[in-house]
């Protein structure tokens, strides 16, 4: 799927395709799965040099079965988000000069993913990154920076400080979330019924 | 710590920006403000200039601009980071262009206001003396541990105004430093390490008219020693210079307060004086934000100001009022503005007298 047109700083997806490489880093969850096996079919050069971090989606979506079944030198299904970044973190003490990384999925799975590459010096241009499945999002609550994960009204309530906040699209690389923002903060108590507008 | 002994003497005023909310412009305050309208009607444009000095006694005389608001707004700087210090931030690449600031600052200080600011050097011995704020300060210039802060927290804690630093790198300028506390509703700690524009994002039409392409490209060939400015503008309700998104939620019930009995003591513009500087050795551009308020009742002092700021208020597209936060006030303050406004012609251009 593609999401509709917005401002510069919401982050916008293509189309995983193999690029040559020393090694092939592959990142995804939920419905990405399917994004993985593409990429695999379009690149038959992968599969040996290939390491897949797999977890099940915000939707709850486990297509581990098609990771499994994609030969890949290395795939490992891990329980939630912040167990395959743990995974992650290792596997790029070792990570060599001339991988080629993929990020396939939801938008907090890839955010987070691209945010971690990036802290280790990969230029956020040179990681490829595919939207599928799960439309729900990861905002930051721009007054107690707190995160909350898989938001799918809006508004809704933060998670950490309880205020209710709009969700806008724009988006921090280095946070990996969207901003949300206080609904009520000019008339307090006066906040619109939420609205499901991510899935 | 940067032990402020404030001296306010006879030229500072000591107020606040917060709370009880004493701040107010001297009569030559209101004469010199920089009234941000040079006709009467606002759409953006890229109203970018040389910035070189004029006007003795306006805004625009030196480089950077010292007013008797300094020692209270450098108090009001220290609170706000007492309580959220994310407003200050660099990222780690920045240091380099930290020192380029504050060679920038003393030197230009120094030259400009002799009589609060010295600086002498030796090599890398430098000394510094900022009189109003009563600091006293030997360092080695480069050396960060020479310093009670990083080179561009210290040195910003002594200037009026935000300041953000870009880093320039695939034909792109990225801002990964910043000192934000008299900001018009951003976050630095959100936007730190967005680009031109991924920071403008939330910016209404401008990206449609092509404004940020052409803004980015005359940018990108700031050269060292030709800095350039431009104002920017909004409004605020009271005279807060700390309207950040961080805490809307305290400020922003200040919108509904308005009655036409208090709009004109409370309702302020809000304009910023935006200088952009290259720096020597980091490449890197300094961007000075300095914010000055002006309320409504002082403004209509100047016939030409009152009339325009009706008409101004009054045509501006409704995405543009939306996006700096008083649509939902505009027909109040236009109703307040049009008893300064006879329907005579205004001059051109922005000063007061002309």
């Amino acid at each position: 799927m593609s999401f509709p047109p917005s401002i510069k700083s919401r982050p916008v997806y293509g189309v995983l395709s193999p690029r040559p490489g020393q090694a092939h880093l592959i990142i995804a969850d939920g419905e990405g799965a399917g994004a993985v096996a593409d990429l695999f079919a379009s690149g038959p050069g992968i599969a040996e040099r290939a390491h897949v971090l797999y977890t099940p989606g915000p939707n709850g979506t486990d297509d581990w079965a098609v990771i499994a079944g994609l030969g890949a030198a290395q795939a490992q299904r891990a329980a939630s988000v912040p167990t395959l970044l743990f995974r992650l973190a290792r596997v790029l003490l070792d990570a060599k000069a001339g991988t080629q990384c993929y990020l396939a999925g939801s938008e907090g799975l890839i955010g987070q993913a691209e945010r971690d590459l990036m802290a280790q010096g990969v230029p956020h241009q040179d990681i490829q990154k595919e939207h599928r499945g799960s439309t729900v999002r990861r905002v930051q609550c721009v007054h107690c920076k707190g995160v909350t994960e898989n938001v799918r009204t809006d508004p809704f309530q933060c998670s950490h400080c309880g205020l209710h906040l709009f969700v806008r699209d724009h988006y921090s690389r280095r946070l990996a979330a969207f901003q949300g923002v206080c609904i009520d903060a000019e008339e307090p108590g006066n906040i619109p019924p939420p609205v499901e507008k991510f899935a | 710590m940067l032990d402020l002994k404030p001296d306010f003497g006879g030229f500072f005023k000591d107020e606040t920006f917060v709370g009880d909310f004493t701040f107010a412009n001297s009569p030559s305050a209101v004469r010199r403000f920089p009234f941000p309208f040079d006709r009467d009607q606002y759409m953006y444009s890229v109203n970018i200039e040389p910035h070189v000095p004029t006007r003795p006694g306006s805004v625009l005389e030196h480089a950077f601009d010292i007013d008797e608001h300094y020692v209270s707004e450098m108090r009001d700087r220290a609170r706000v980071l007492a309580r959220d210090p994310l407003r200050c931030q660099s990222l780690p690449h920045m240091e380099l262009a930290g020192w380029d600031l504050v060679e920038l600052i003393m030197e230009s200080l120094s030259r400009d206001y002799p009589q609060w600011f010295t600086l002498e050097r030796s090599g890398n011995d430098w000394h510094w003396v900022n009189k109003p704020l009563g600091i006293d300060q030997r360092f080695t210039f480069l050396d960060p541990s020479t310093l009670p802060y990083g080179p561009m927290e210290y040195i910003t804690r002594q200037m009026q105004g935000d300041f953000t630093l870009q880093d320039e790198r695939d034909g792109n300028l990225w801002v990964d430093a910043g000192m934000v506390t008299t900001q018009a509703d951003w976050s630095l700690d959100f936007d730190i390490g967005m680009n031109f524009f991924e920071w403008h994002a939330p910016v209404p039409l401008a990206h449609e008219k092509g404004i940020f392409d052409r803004a980015l490209k005359f940018l990108l060939k700031l050269q060292h020693g030709a800095p350039v400015r431009r104002f920017n503008w909004t409004m605020t309700v009271n005279p807060l210079l700390d309207t950040a998104p961080e805490t809307y939620p305290e400020w922003g019930p200040s919108k509904t307060t308005l009655t036409q009995a208090n709009l004109g003591a409370k309702q302020h513009l809000r304009v910023e004086l935006q200088s952009l500087f290259r720096l020597p050795r980091s490449n890197a551009i300094a961007f000075s934000i300095r914010a000055y308020l002006g309320s409504f009742q002082d403004l209509v002092t100047v016939p030409k100001w009152g009339r325009r700021l009706h008409r101004v208020v009054r045509d501006l597209h409704p995405d543009l009022a939306a996006y700096k936060g008083f649509l939902r006030n505009r027909d109040a303050m236009v109703e307040w503005l049009s008893k300064y406004d006879d329907g005579a012609p205004t001059s051109p251009g922005i000063w007061p007298e002309d």
